[in-house]
């Protein structure tokens, strides 16, 4: 039984992992940008709940729900002003910005809220659990991977059903044929890492119930956000979710046969699948 | 009374000038021809028409406003729309989208909506839910065509429609033209195949070498003045 409950903690703790991806997903998809400061922007938002749950005395759930449209309006004017001008053929700017971004983050959140570790209150919810027979399964990693199929369910819609979603794949595809259709691309790029940044919210809300975070660990999010987004498939917000779920399962049966292992085997999966299936498991048909 | 004009359009490619002076107008509910050899700038022409390449404010009028410096997007509300070179539909997008995408954020009613483009072209109703790109070239011209339709743009730009395709299949895409006509669009018709392009226009501009050459109504003009307006010879 005790293999089981391995499987199903790492299942759980890919919901996590996909948390993190599906923003980092979105944008690559929709604009080829890998964002190197969004493991820091998790960070920063899971600082933001806990300084509005400290200001205003509210559960992070609703100190969440605040802090969305703050992230939604950063992403947006950060793609706007600074990283659109960064897109272009050449793949390096945005990878140089967005490196240069991870770091001052990094700092400005050390200046701001010194080196030690915090934690969001959870009070009841972090360790309820259920009885499932055979096994026990948390609460709140219930949560989190539900949360993760709802943002994965939710961008899917928004993306294949509704006119902003066309919009996406059509820049996506072909930006100068696209503002032949009137449609403003920097615009369109704008949106996409602003709901991304939605995402990251509800990824830092999760994260800083579940674990201590402090101004250095951004980085190593987005080594699992990247990882599982590789694994998956680039563009593939599905495969992301996948990705998620493999980089969890390795890690809690490595942790499962030896504590040390936990990390490592993540990173093991990763460079299995990517020798196995190059492209990812889901791999967009156009590209 | 001229509806789209151009005065001393020019246009660079870096270090390259592609257009040098051109001077044409389009008055309205009219359709002119723009013929020319490969390479001599009638892409560059349109692609400077509908804003993909920028210009001084002044080159381009519409409708009395200056347009030359506006970029694409925001020349598409004025009523200008594009079905450019080599149809560039959306790989992403069904048929369905690719045409719902032709009206990207307006909500304005107009003579053409989806409903209209599929009695304009039937066989794009049967394949609504094919990838826009597993279209036959005819099908994906349709296709291109209808999605600058579902603007209702006043003046439409048609470049080389009939490239690639077969005889029957331009004769099928062309006979769509008089209709388009009817809607009250003007339209300009790029082409370098001389033929469906002064059976439908008005008017033709002859260009070579980034420079309009000829120009006049194609009863006035014979087939030697074109000849030579065309390969640059002394026919
Ligand atoms: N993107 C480009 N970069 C550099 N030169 C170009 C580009 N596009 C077109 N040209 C050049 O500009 C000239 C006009 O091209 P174009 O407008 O495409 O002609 P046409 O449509 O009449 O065949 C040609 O000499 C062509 O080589
Ligand atoms: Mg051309």
């Amino acid at each position: 039984m005790i293999w089981v409950d391995t499987i199903v903690q790492g299942v759980l703790l890919g919901g996590l992992y996909a948390l993190f991806a599906a923003g980092l997903s979105l944008v690559f998809g929709i604009m080829r940008l890998v964002n190197l400061a969004h493991g820091d922007f998790i960070v920063m938002a899971a600082y933001l709940i806990l300084l509005l749950v400290t200001l205003l005395g509210l559960s992070p759930f609703v100190a969440a729900a605040l802090a969305a449209p703050i992230m939604y309006l950063t992403g947006w004017l950060l793609q706007k002003h600074l990283l659109n001008r960064t897109l272009g053929t050449d793949i390096l700017p945005p990878l140089l910005v967005t490196f240069g971004l991870s770091i001052a983050l990094q700092n400005a959140l050390l200046e701001g809220f010194s080196a030690d570790s915090q934690r969001l209150p959870t009070g009841a919810i972090s360790t309820a659990s259920l009885d499932l027979g055979v096994i026990n399964v948390g609460v709140l990693p219930l949560m989190t991977f539900g949360s993760a199929i709802v943002v994965i369910v939710g961008l899917n819609q928004l993306f294949y059903r509704t006119e902003l979603g066309r919009a996406f794949r059509a820049t996506s595809d072909d930006p100068t044929t696209a503002s032949l259709m009137g449609i403003r691309p920097g615009d369109i790029f704008a949106k996409a890492t602003a709901i991304a940044m939605l995402v990251v919210t509800l990824a830092a809300l999760y994260l800083g119930m579940r674990s201590n975070f402090d101004p250095s660990i951004g980085p190593a999010r987005l080594i699992y956000a990247f990882q599982a987004v590789i694994i998956g498939g680039l563009g593939s917000l599905w495969g992301t979710l996948a990705g998620g779920v493999i980089i969890g399962l390795a890690q809690t049966i490595g942790a499962a046969i030896n504590p040390e292992w936990q990390i490592l085997a993540g990173h093991v999966a990763f460079l299995v699948v990517l020798l196995v299936r190059p492209r990812g498991l889901f791999p967009r048909a156009v590209d | 009374m001229s509806f789209l004009t151009t005065r001393g359009l020019t246009a660079h490619y870096g270090d390259f000038q592609a257009l040098f002076g051109v001077d044409i107008m389009l008055n309205e509910g009219e359709t002119i021809a723009i013929i020319g050899a490969n390479g001599a700038g009638k892409t560059t022409l349109m692609r400077s028409l509908s804003g993909v390449l920028r210009n001084s404010p002044e080159m381009i009028t519409l409708d009395g406003r200056k347009i030359g410096a506006m970029s694409a997007d925001e020349i598409v509300p004025l009523g200008l729309a594009m079905v450019p070179e080599g149809r560039r539909l959306f790989p992403s997008l069904s048929v369905e989208e690719n045409l719902l995408i032709g009206a990207y954020g307006r909500k304005i009613e107009g003579y053409w909506n989806l409903e209209k483009i599929y009695r304009l072209f039937p066989i794009l109703a049967e394949r609504r839910s094919s990838p826009g790109t597993a279209l036959s070239g005819g099908q994906q011209q349709m296709v291109a065509i209808g999605r600058a339709l579902m603007s209702n743009p006043r003046v439409l730009l048609c470049d080389e429609i009939s490239l690639g395709l077969a005889p029957v299949v331009i004769r099928d895409i062309y006979a769509a033209v008089p209709r388009i006509q009817e809607s009250g669009a003007s339209l300009i018709v790029v082409e370098q195949d001389i033929g469906q392009a002064m059976k439908v226009a008005d008017r033709v501009y002859c260009m070579m070498e980034g420079r309009v050459t000829l120009e006049g109504t194609p009863q006035s003009l014979s087939r030697d003045d074109i000849h030579a307006a065309y390969f640059g010879v002394g026919a």
